[in-house]
């Protein structure tokens, strides 16, 4: 099949790259940007393994066409951080042991950040359904949800 | 001064994941994210559309044509032996011959250009079979005549006759304990790169290499020599990467030295599920004789198992079921036999717990038997059966129970979690409510450290010095999230009295320590620490001796202390020593190595000690059932749990309040759906629930039982905590339990089966409203 040209920005920067139109951004992302931040977990949008943002919008890259990134403003876990400065979040992911395996960690990570994008004062409830959509086998989610609830909490404090 | 102050990341210390800042950036590579070599190739697996066949003919035909295909691989394109039986029973093809024994059996594979073309492709074949009748399930196979798979198990102690006769109380039950899918976030994946001469490098996500090693040495008909595994990290293994890759590692290194080209595989998620292994299903007919308090005097039990078509590890995995099947009860006259069914269904394999959590929760359904019988509240009935006090020590395979602290451990927790009290209002609560019903539970668990194989208890190491002071480790155990490699590191810091970020942790590899036994059976620790810190004494012993020579100070004045070495009245900074020292020739590398001491187990006789020492543990839960939909929610838990002396507290917190997840889903809302002709309708996260954020206990609270001390010589004191926290989850069950009691007033034992889902629930419900 032939391959459509596609142009889009990815974590501020503009990319461009050729795919098949079959291909799913996340194969896109991981194959031919070597952004392998996103991972499948399902590839049928149950595990949110492959979370990316679209526009400031929380979707599952494996459930979207590379094609259709045509033109978007894509932003992964590969953007979070400033340089070497650890987002707000990924430092208390560290601090609070929210991971063992890490597998999932990217896309909770972006999903928690679309989270207090959106709503930057959730309540416990809130976040545990809110992330209920990326799947972790490791940590049992405790951990997790104290982080995000602890960042959210500092992060209004600094704002 | 304390020896530790100015050093970072010792042991007992809450140091950070290895790969935690990777972890979070997106930058921890996992097999799938190595950068292919050009001109990889990519394999996927054809499988079987029936359970049971007599296998005619394949015509691959149309699957070579299909666009991208290079090729196909099938049972003749296996160079070595066709077989990759962990325990050397030939009972389990790479691909079958003559014989389809499950649904969802891989046939074939094709090997394409990409991933997605080999996928497509694989759909295309023409499969001719005989359709055979097929058995699913242990019953039915036991119905249909089904031999077993391995040799079963008998453990027997005491005579259970004449306590039958004579007992005041005796109750039958049958239990039936669902299976489980590792649902590992990272699937199975291996990646082959052909070398010269017969070898091969294997990078995969496997939780023993030394296996895969020698399973691709096996079906290529080369020595092991000839073959390389390497795994840096997984994303998750549970036991589902302990024998399962071994498949996918002998596909993609067939494919990879049949046309000297990279080959990657890599199932989706569906066949992930479909083509590899699971928790076994367990259905246990118990027998049990009692006291008028409730004091068990005589079991008898039975624990069939749904193994699969071939033997994997159903053998030890029985072996484990009937070693946990007493939990934390001493019971005088037992016998317990495993019947390890073969089935027309995947090979089920190891998983968390190991078939002990099958063993534990039987005992603990068997104690709400008699609580129910007896009228009692089930934690007394607990308490009476308790192992303690004079001639109440002994297991029913003969090993005394020498470390036991779950008196002092449960009246903790009893006391934390304000079980009494709380039962009671509980009690009122649901007088008052009609729909809602609430139910609390505090279970304990008693779990068995050692691999029963005893020869699998040994592990080595590799540790060297390089001259500018820097560390390197390896060993023989891998990481899957358990925080392994950190824990091994701290050991290491803590010996050589160094800051951790001197040391660097590497990916396993069969190059650098051979023979290892998998990361498995809770031990990665208790093994692996152990070989590296035997390494690392060696290097201080030349060290030392070395210090004794060059300055004249006795053994005794050569100290390693915060980032230093002190020799007498002189102090160097660690990597000036180790520069001093390299230039005076001494060796600064050492291989470590680790057998655990005390262990016997005859399997013949059914005696011995098959466990170094036990942990412990206790939970408490309380949930709320609504009686008109079956749906529940688990509204707080308490978790205290034994680590011994913690390596680090901040990773064995969560190694329990994961386990703890991970045993609470597999008793609720996992639930494994094979329809009629055998194939598995629950194949992926859209059918098969594991626990979301949002089932996490409404109010968690974890602890670590500090006071405690392994009484073994373990590594710095500590426990193993792999799998025994998973047994937590079982008070989750039993809280269930009393909740649907509750409609019947508390006098019937509700014997729900498990896992417990909503509509399992709900039909409990029923059956007791119905009067039983
Ligand atoms: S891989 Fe996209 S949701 Fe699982
Ligand atoms: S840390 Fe392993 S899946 Fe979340």
């Amino acid at each position: 099949m032939s391959k459509l040209h596609v142009s889009t920005t990815v974590n501020g920067d503009s990319v461009e790259f050729l795919c098949d139109p079959r291909e799913t951004l996340l194969d896109c992302l991981r194959d031919k940007l070597n952004l392998t931040g996103a991972k499948e977990g399902c590839g049928t949008g149950d595990c949110g393994a492959c979370s990316v943002t679209v526009d400031g919008r929380l979707v599952c890259s494996c459930l979207m066409l590379g094609v259709e990134a045509d033109g978007k403003d894509i932003a992964t876990v590969e953007g979070m951080a400033e340089g070497e400065e650890l987002h707000p979040l990924q430092q208390k992911f560290i601090e609070y042991a929210a991971l063992q395996c890490g597998i999932c960690t990217p896309g909770v990570l972006v999903a928690a950040k679309a989270l207090l994008e959106k709503n930057p004062d959730p309540t416990e409830e809130e976040a545990r359904y809110w992330l209920a959509g990326n799947l972790c086998r490791c940590t049992g989610y405790d951990k997790i949800i104290r982080a995000v609830m602890d960042t959210a909490a500092d992060m209004r404090e600094a704002s | 001064m304390k020896d530790n102050v100015s050093v970072q990341g010792t042991a007992h210390s809450d140091r950070i994941h290895d790969s935690a800042i990777k972890h979070v950036t997106g930058r921890a590579d996992y097999t799938d994210d190595i950068a292919l070599p050009t001109g990889a190739l990519h394999a996927y697996l054809g499988v079987s559309d029936v359970a049971h066949a007599t296998l005619k003919s394949i015509d691959l035909s149309a699957v070579r044509a299909a666009p991208g295909v290079v090729g196909v691989l099938t049972a003749e394109d296996v160079p070595g032996v066709n077989d990759i039986s962990p325990t050397g029973l030939n009972d389990e093809p790479v691909f079958p011959t003559d014989k389809i024994q499950f649904h969802g059996q891989p046939l074939f594979a094709v090997i394409a250009e990409t991933r997605d073309a080999a996928r497509r492709a694989a759909e295309r074949a023409q499969i001719d079979c005989d359709v055979l009748p097929h058995a699913l399930d242990p019953i039915a196979a036991q119905e249909a005549g089904y031999p077993y798979v391995t040799k079963p198990l008998k453990l027997e102690r005491g005579d259970i006759a004449p306590a039958f006769k004579t007992a005041p109380n005796r109750i039958k039950g049958r239990m039936s304990v669902g299976g489980q899918d590792h649902m590992y976030l990272e699937g199975h994946i291996a990646f082959a790169i052909p070398g010269e001469d017969d070898d091969v490098v294997v990078h995969c996500s496997t939780q023993h290499p030394s296996e895969a090693q020698h399973m691709v040495a096996h079906v290529l008909g080369v020595p092991s020599n000839a073959v390389v595994v390497n795994v840096r990290r997984m994303g998750g293994g549970f036991g589902g990467k302990e024998s399962q890759m071994n498949l996918f590692c002998a596909v993609a290194a067939i494919a990879a030295k049949k046309w000297n080209r990279a080959v990657k595989i890599r199932p989706d998620r569906d066949q992930d599920m479909t083509a590899t292994g699971k928790r076994h299903d367990f259905v246990i007919d118990y027998d049990v004789a009692f006291d008028e308090v409730g004091r068990i005097q005589a079991l008898d039990g039975s624990f069939a198992a749904r193994c699969g078509f071939s033997a994997d590890l159903s053998g030890p995995v029985t072996d484990r079921a009937l070693f946990h099947a007493d939990n934390a009860y001493f019971y005088p006259n037992v016998r317990l036999t495993s019947h390890p069914m073969k089935t027309n269904t995947v090979s089920n394999t190891a998983f968390r717990g190991f078939g002990g959590p099958q063993g534990v929760i039987a005992a603990e359904r068997i104690i709400e038997e008699i609580a129910y019988a007896t009228g009692q509240d089930p934690l007394d009935v607990r308490k009476a059966n308790f192992y303690g006090g004079e001639g109440r020590d002994l297991t029913p395979y003969h090993q005394t129970v020498e470390d036991n602290i779950l008196d002092r451990l449960v009246s903790e927790l009893e006391d934390s979690a304000e079980y009494r009290q709380r039962r009671q209002e509980i009690i009122a609560f649901n007088a008052d409510s009609p729909v809602l019903k609430k139910g609390i539970a505090l279970t304990p668990v008693k779990f068995g450290i050692s691999f029963t194989a005893t020869w699998y208890n040994q592990a080595g190491a590799l540790v060297h010095i390089y001259n500018d002071g820097s560390i390197h480790l390896n060993h023989g155990g891998t990481e899957m999230g358990q925080g392994l490699n950190t824990k091994v590191a701290q050991i290491v810091a803590e010996a050589f009295q160094v800051d951790i970020d001197r040391i660097k942790i590497t990916k396993t590899t069969t190059e650098k320590v051979p023979n290892t036994s998998a990361t498995a059976a809770s031990s990665g620790t208790d093994l692996n620490g152990m070989a590296a810190l035997d390494a690392v004494r060696q290097i201080q012993a030349r060290l030392v001796d070395f210090a004794v020579e060059t300055w004249g100070v006795a053994p005794d004045e050569v100290v390693f202390r915060a980032n230093e070495v002190h020799a007498g009245a002189q102090v160097f900074p660690f990597d000036a020593f180790i520069k001093q020292a390299y230039l005076a020739r001494i060796q600064l590398s050492a291989a470590g190595f680790y057998k655990t001491p005390k262990i016997h187990w005859d399997r013949d006789k059914g005696q011995g000690r098959p466990f170094y020492y036990f942990s412990y543990g206790a939970a408490c839960s309380e949930v709320m059932i609504d009686t008109l939909t079956g749906e529940y929610r688990v509204e707080r838990t308490d978790l205290l749990h034994d680590v011994g002396r913690s390596l680090n507290p901040a990773l064995d917190k969560g190694q329990v309040e994961g386990a703890f997840v991970q045993g609470m889903g597999w008793l609720t809302t996992e639930e494994l759906w094979w329809d009629d002709t055998g194939r598995l309708r629950t194949h992926a996260p859209s059918t098969y629930k594991i626990p979301l954020a949002s089932d996490r206990p409404r109010i968690f609270n974890v602890n670590l039982a500090d006071w405690s001390e392994n009484r073994e010589l373990t590594i710095k004191r500590s426990k193993a905590v792999g799998e025994p926290p998973f047994m937590l989850g079982i008070s989750v069950f039993e809280a269930l339990s009393m909740a649907v009691a509750s409609v019947a007033g508390y006098t019937t034992c509700p014997r729900l089966d498990a896992p417990a889902t909503p509509e399992r629930v709900l039909m409990a419900v029923t059956r007791l409203r119905d009067g039983g």
